[in-house]
């Protein structure tokens, strides 16, 4: 089923983790399998956030890793700073939430996509996002767990995405949770609640184009989709409207930017998607009980039709 | 049929009365015969074991700290005291709220509900000030439920019975597998609304989206704005006295009767080429052959 959530205050910065946290766990009948945030913080100049994981966490496996893994993880991440100080990275600040999970604030003047590829080359390392605002944070377990491990009640910022995910098509594990990076495009993610039907054919297009996957999950697809598109030159609304009819299936899903947040429904309007708008604030999640969750006075909402694209600016 | 008085309805045929009031106009034989309830069997409206509620009780429920399995008990324990007006307050989206009310109860829902609200109903008056979720009063089998602001998609989902009024705008499908009643929404509607609808009728005083009334075996759609696309086997009629009557008292009595009338209202039905309700079963055709 999956439940999604964005939200987005106009022209100021507010508590956006403590409230993605309220609606995502409000959402958690939905899917408690796994919860990630993709949360803009403001702007880091000249600086880059790079998430990074150095390790797989499955449903059979516990948060901490046993200590044959706990040594190949630390090799891994000594490796990957080794990349990155060969290729002249500035590593400004380097913090772990799990031993499996890294952040790092770095300067680099080089290409950004040749650095993020050395990097996860490096064996069962995977940049989680990459950009000058954007958070991303995704785990096993529901929204309360894994915003209180990554420390997300206190992250200011503007706007943000999340996803609790029940599992279908894919396994229980940090790969196939969302939200997904546009890898290689900084500060963009997607999350996404449907299933895609014509999955493989777009992945088989998307890697003869030199897109990388890093999961079988079919919503990894639309982020890499709008990393295409983006690369084309379409603007993140052409992007959105295209999906429309070239990815088949029952969709919702949201994209974000740096400064923007996007919406789009698929052609029969099958997976539900609540709407609140105002001047200053823009919530929206697939039920009206997570919008309830950060706004319990009498609001208008609505369902989005079929079809139907939206985007915002911050 | 213009200008039928409530006493030459009474005094008329069942199969005549159902003609007269535009409900349909098929061939009543075979599986496909109408049964209708008359209304001097008041025991097959009524359930026996249900208690008897004094509207003028009132009793109010803070839903807020509530789960939806503790709120529809509280509701059914008030009207066990002869509750007959209920009061849902902070319900804040909450699903399921009010689901299987079998008997007569005013209630006034302060605030929005979630999913599935109101499912199965048969009887009640319901006010809702807030919005709804998808899939309200699914299955609704009588009673009058009004929502103020907007509603979700699949509204009135199977309904069979009663009034089921939206003074927004709703979601996609609305009306979906639709067995009898009236679906009234003062703003548009999204795709796919009437889907294999059966019977009833449905009142959109805004436009319709795409594939309007698709595989409908029955029943009639207004339409006062545009109609994006028509779906599979739905198709246009001439909008009668009859209806111009019936969408008038219908839409005055809800308070959304537009300024212009109903003159520019289109009427969809259906075309009824998709019909083989009184065709043999491949089984039966190699018996009689």
């Amino acid at each position: 089923m999956c439940g999604i959530a964005g939200l987005m205050h106009r022209g100021k910065v507010a508590n956006v983790g403590k409230e993605m946290t309220s609606m995502l766990q409000a959402l958690k009948h939905r899917g408690p399998d796994s919860t990630g945030f993709a949360v803009y913080g403001p702007p880091h100049p000249g600086e880059y956030i790079m998430r990074l994981k150095l390790d797989e966490r499955s449903d059979d496996m516990d948060a901490h890793v046993d200590f044959q893994n706990e040594k190949l993880v630390e090799q891994r991440l000594q490796e990957v700073e080794r990349r990155m100080q060969e290729k002249g990275v500035d590593v400004r600040d380097r913090q772990e939430a799990t031993p499996y999970a890294q952040r790092f604030i770095i300067r680099y003047d080089g290409d950004m996509e040749n650095l993020a590829r050395y990097i996860e080359d490096v064996d069962k390392v995977e940049i989680l996002s990459l950009g000058n605002s954007l958070e991303l944070i995704k785990d096993l377990g529901d929204a309360t767990t894994v915003s209180s491990q990554y420390e997300l009640g206190e992250f200011d910022g503007s706007h943000g995405i999340g996803h609790t995910r029940m599992a279908t098509e894919s396994d229980v594990d940090i790969r196939s949770a969302h939200p997904y990076w546009a890898f290689p495009y900084n500060d963009v993610s997607v999350v996404h609640n449907g299933q895609i039907t014509n999955y493989w054919i777009m992945r088989r297009k998307m890697e003869r184009s030199g897109h990388r996957f890093m999961s079988s999950c079919d919503s990894e697809l639309l982020a890499v989709y709008t990393a295409h598109n983006l690369a084309e030159g379409a603007t993140l609304e052409d992007s959105l409207r295209e999906s429309i009819s070239e990815i088949d299936g029952v969709f919702t899903y949201l994209v974000a930017t740096k400064d923007q947040l996007g919406m789009a429904k698929d052609t029969m309007a099958a997976k539900p998607l609540v709407l609140y708008e105002s001047d200053d604030l823009i919530a929206m999640a697939s039920e009206e009980v997570a919008i309830r969750a950060i706004l319990p006075q009498e609001i208008d909402t609505y369902d989005p039709y079929d079809e139907e694209v939206r985007v915002w600016q911050a | 049929m213009a200008g039928v008085s409530d006493t030459e309805l009474r005094e008329m045929t069942q199969e005549d009365r159902v003609k007269a009031l535009g409900m349909t106009t098929e061939q009543l034989t075979g599986r496909s015969m109408f049964i209708e309830f008359k209304p001097e069997e008041e025991e097959r409206f009524t359930y026996p074991w249900l208690a008897d509620v004094d509207f003028n009780k009132r009793a109010e429920i803070d839903t807020d700290k509530m789960m939806t399995t503790e709120v529809n008990e509280r509701i059914r324990e008030l009207m066990n005291e002869g509750y007959g007006t209920i009061v849902i307050k902070n319900p804040r989206g909450k699903h399921s709220v009010a689901v299987g009310i079998l008997s007569r109860l005013n209630l006034i829902v302060e605030g929005s509900l979630g999913y599935f609200g109101l499912g199965l109903i048969d009887g009640p008056n319901v006010r809702i000030q807030g919005r709804v979720g998808w899939s309200c009063a699914e299955n609704m089998m009588a009673g009058v439920v009004v929502v103020e602001k907007n509603a979700g998609s699949t509204f009135g989902a199977a309904m069979r019975g009663g009034d089921l009024v939206c003074r927004g705008s709703v979601g996609s499908r609305t009306g979906i597998d639709m067995k009898g009643g009236t679906i009234i929404v003062g703003g548009d509607t999204g795709a796919l609304s009437g889907f294999m609808m059966q019977r009833g009728r449905m009142i959109f005083c805004g436009n319709a989206g795409k594939n309007l009334g698709d595989s409908m075996y029955d029943g009639t759609i207004y339409v006062g704005g545009d109609i994006q696309s028509l779906g599979v086997d739905a198709v246009p009629a001439e909008l009668t006295d009859l209806d111009r009557q019936w969408l008038t008292r219908k839409l005055t009595q809800y308070e959304m009767l537009p300024e212009k009338g109903v003159d520019h209202f289109t009427k969809i039905v259906a075309g009824k080429q998709l019909w083989n309700y009184d065709n043999l079963e491949p089984s039966e055709k190699k018996l009689i052959l």
